[in-house]
């Protein structure tokens, strides 16, 4: 793998970059919303995208695991590699990426199963049905999505009883049961109450141990508060990214600090 | 300033401007809607129902003079009110005026083998006067439906005679009436089914057999067996004409009626409301349980409610897999462009195609095609007999499917377009693929949706009647598509249908006026197998729409 520009590799600490997006462009037809972005985000942290609506930071995330290839008319350029392999590469399975890449949604998005079987869900589809893993992981999952005591008693009742923010930590158990190696997250709290917020981010601050985050957020404090490194988009284009502390302190572009202090957006 | 602006406001509301007229407009259509439906279903509803209500007999007394329409020289007609209404010819008077009243009465006199009808008219003016014959006995037959008349004695086998005024007299008859109805069932067990099934294996032998010597030994043993069990049921049939019931009809004339003709009988003069009510009761069972008599117009209409119930399920088997797998390629896998835009205008042009031009498809395609080709490949041997050659359940069943399956496709596609997108994503990031998230989440979500296409498809198949002419209905089916006999499901089998049924007793019946109320009374039932049908439909819909209730979007 090629060495980062320094600008878009904040890392002073040695750590390993494990998402690496190089000259990036993508359109929805004749509409160009990511404009040669090039950015390393690296392996066990916590990424925030943040940005003004529309400035291409949901398209870039949903880009992660190719999710965009469901709209017709798209069309992209540059690269996207995880762990060193490129995830355009025609001999990689779509499929067995977003095995590796899980996605929580802004809205919660449970099927109308019990929640148990939402749970299990990607593992059956990946074909295992032996009941002593899948039980596993349920409880592995739930417990991790800091849902377990919650739910242990009513499992194969439907997931549709739960409420807002239990749904969205169901959508997480769900995105994180087949062990992937990246977690997506798109707005995960922007349709929930604060406390149910509260519980969404010490919940990322726990799962960073585990695994690589990225999350868009509209909440500025919600980035301060659970991202290691932030990276500010405007009209699809990366204006900076950098640690948060230091994007949040002592933005370099002007830009980036007029967002951060209120003056737009 | 503000204050004044205010006061200039016009606060008057014309009716025109908050669309008032409009309002009334729109409500006027749908109440015209409603009373259509109403008048419909009332009409049907008030001419069906009465029919199983067992009626009163009157005796009505002509005035001296006027000439008896049943049987000259009586004084008086004897027979249920059917119904009065105005005349289309003026009634005259004696002075060549009209005369005040103008109504006429229809009266069911029965006695069809003595009168020739069953029905009389006489002008309520030429009426003397109207009593209740309290003795009189209502004889229902196997053949001539219905007699009235007064019981004199029964003639027993033996040959000794037992008259009416005897105390046995109505144990007697209600024994010999047991017994004759189980001699009955005997017959139609030896006639329809042992003979029957003899009769399909000499078939099959002289087909496949080709004249040879064994095969011909094989027919002869074979039509010992046949010499044998007719020599039983004529027997059986001599049995049971050996008693007889003597009667004489009102104007006199005395019958005889062997007793095995007998299907009921009742004193309808002597009923009291629990009585009546039973055997109205027995009257629907029997119209919904027994084979159809006399051209369609006695008897019940089994055999149509099973064909219909049949075809019905047939063609919900043959539509649903069919019109859901291409409503997912439409919808899930084409490309979204000009070629599905049309084929889709096509498939909604399709629904609007005449009925009878899928009947003569189906006739063309399925009849002589399909079915001609199956003759040829597997029943050579009946040829030029045809087996599935010529219409038959099966094939009506796969035309009404062809008619219908744009129904389900439309309905299908809807309900795959309302799955919300974050569950269609929501599976594809768990690592699912295309197929894996249609089988396991749009399709149980989409499944209310389909089920509503299939009851608009099962209520528009279950009514429809010109196509079925054309490839399988018929006004008799000697036989019923399910049955004990090897293989048990006869697909080439003609049916009877309720639709058509209605349209044969209503416009093809040799009695008309005999015909009317079985029409009602299948109409009626026609309708309800409507209404249960999708009524069933509805309360499976609702149980899944709360199982996959999507509810959180």
């Amino acid at each position: 793998m090629e060495t980062p520009a320094p600008s878009h590799s904040p890392a002073p600490e040695s750590r390993t970059d494990f998402i690496s997006i190089r000259n990036f462009n993508f359109s929805y037809g004749q509409k160009q919303a990511l404009f040669d972005i090039t950015l390393d985000i690296p392996e066990r942290q916590v990424t925030a995208f943040i940005g003004p609506s529309g400035c291409g930071k949901s398209t870039l995330l949903r880009n992660l695991n190719r999710m965009n290839d469901l709209i017709e008319g798209i069309s992209h350029s540059g690269d996207i590699f995880v762990n060193g392999h490129s995830i355009y590469d025609p001999h990689i399975e779509v499929i067995s990426l977003r095995k590796r890449v899980g996605m929580v949604f802004q809205k919660s998005n449970p099927f109308p199963k019990s929640i148990y079987e939402n749970v299990v869900y990607p593992l059956r589809v990946a074909g295992q049905n032996r009941k002593s893993v899948l039980d596993e992981t349920v409880e592995r999952s739930l417990r991790g999505a800091a849902l377990w005591e919650e739910a242990k008693d009513r499992l194969h009742e439907s997931a549709l009883g739960l409420s807002g923010g239990q749904m969205q930590r169901l959508c997480i158990a769900r995105a994180i049961a087949n062990r992937p190696e990246i977690l997506l997250m798109d707005e995960p709290c922007s349709a929930l109450d604060p406390i149910a917020t509260v519980k969404i981010e010490e919940l990322i601050r726990e799962l960073k141990q585990e695994f690589t985050i990225v999350i868009v957020t509209h909440n500025m404090q919600q980035a301060t508060r659970c991202s290691d490194l932030t990276a500010f988009f405007y009209l699809g284009k990366l204006v900076e990214y950098d640690q948060t502390q230091r994007i949040f302190s002592n933005p370099a572009q002007k830009q980036t600090e007029d967002y951060i202090t209120g003056r737009f957006g | 300033m503000a204050a004044g602006a205010r006061d200039k406001l016009d606060l008057t509301r014309t009716h025109a401007a908050v669309g008032e007229p409009f309002v009334w407009l729109t409500a006027m259509g749908l109440s015209l809607g409603l009373l259509m439906v109403a008048g419909l279903l009332g009409i049907i509803v008030s001419n069906g129902v009465p029919v199983f209500w067992p009626d009163r007999v009157y005796d009505l007394h002509l005035k001296p003079g006027v000439k008896n329409p049943v049987a000259a020289g009586a004084d008086s007609i004897t027979g249920e009110i059917v119904q009065r209404r105005e005349k289309r010819i003026p009634v005259l008077g004696p002075d060549g005026a009209k005369i005040a009243d103008q109504t006429e009465v229809q009266v069911f006199v029965g006695n069809k083998d003595a009168y020739g009808s069953a029905f009389a008219f006489v002008n309520n003016a030429d009426v003397a006067s109207i009593t209740e014959p309290p003795g009189i006995y209502r004889l229902e037959r196997l053949e001539y439906g219905i007699a009235f008349g007064y019981p004199v004695s029964i003639t027993l086998p033996g040959g000794q005679s037992l008259p009416a005024g005897s105390p046995e007299f109505s144990k007697t008859l209600d024994r010999l009436a047991a017994e004759s109805e189980k001699q009955r069932l005997e017959i139609e067990e030896i006639e329809k089914h042992e003979i029957g099934r003899l009769n399909a294996r000499i078939k099959d032998l002289r087909a496949k057999g080709r004249g040879s010597a064994e095969s011909l030994a094989a027919i002869a043993a074979l039509d010992a067996e046949y010499q044998i069990l007719a020599a039983k049921a004529r027997e059986l049939r001599t049995a049971k004409a050996a008693s007889a019931l003597v009667y004489k009809t009102p104007t006199g004339v005395e019958r005889t009626l062997p007793i095995g003709d007998l299907v009921s009988y009742s004193l309808p003069n002597q009923l009291g409301f629990f009585e009546r009510a039973a055997l109205c009761a027995r009257n629907v069972w029997n119209f919904l349980a027994l084979d159809p008599r006399e051209a369609n117009t006695e008897g019940g209409i089994f055999p149509a409610i099973f064909g219909t119930f049949v075809m019905t399920l047939l063609m919900s088997i043959a539509v649903v897999p069919f019109g859901v797998v291409a409503a997912i390629y439409l919808r899930e896998y084409a490309r979204q462009g000009l070629a599905v835009r049309s084929v889709r205008i096509a498939v909604n042009n399709l629904a609007g195609v005449p009925s009878i031009v899928f009947g003569v498809f189906g006739l063309g395609f399925f009849v002589y095609f399909v079915g001609g080709s199956l003759d040829q490949l597997l029943f050579s041997d009946y040829l030029p007999t045809p087996t599935f050659g010529t219409g038959g359940i099966l094939w009506a069943s796969a035309t009404l499917a062809l008619m219908t399956v744009p129904v389900v496709i439309v309905a299908t596609e809807e309900a795959l377009a309302a799955v919300p997108r974050g569950m269609r994503e929501g599976s594809l990031s768990c690592g699912a693929s295309k197929w894996q998230t249609i089988q396991r989440i749009i399709l149980p979500a989409s499944i209310p949706g389909i089920l509503t296409g299939l009851i608009l498809a099962m209520a528009r198949g279950a009514g429809e009647v010109a196509p079925l002419m054309l490839v399988g209905v018929v006004k008799l089916a000697p036989s019923l598509p399910l049955d004990t006999e090897f293989p048990f499901v006869h697909l080439e089998r003609k049916f009877m249908h309720l639709g058509f049924h209605i349209y044969d007793l209503g416009f093809q019946s040799p009695d008309s006026e005999a015909a009317k109320p079985m029409v009602f009374a299948t109409t009626l039932l026609l309708i309800l197998l409507v209404v249960v049908l999708n009524l069933a439909a509805i309360l499976i819909r609702e149980k899944l729409r709360k199982k996959y209730a999507t509810g959180a979007f």
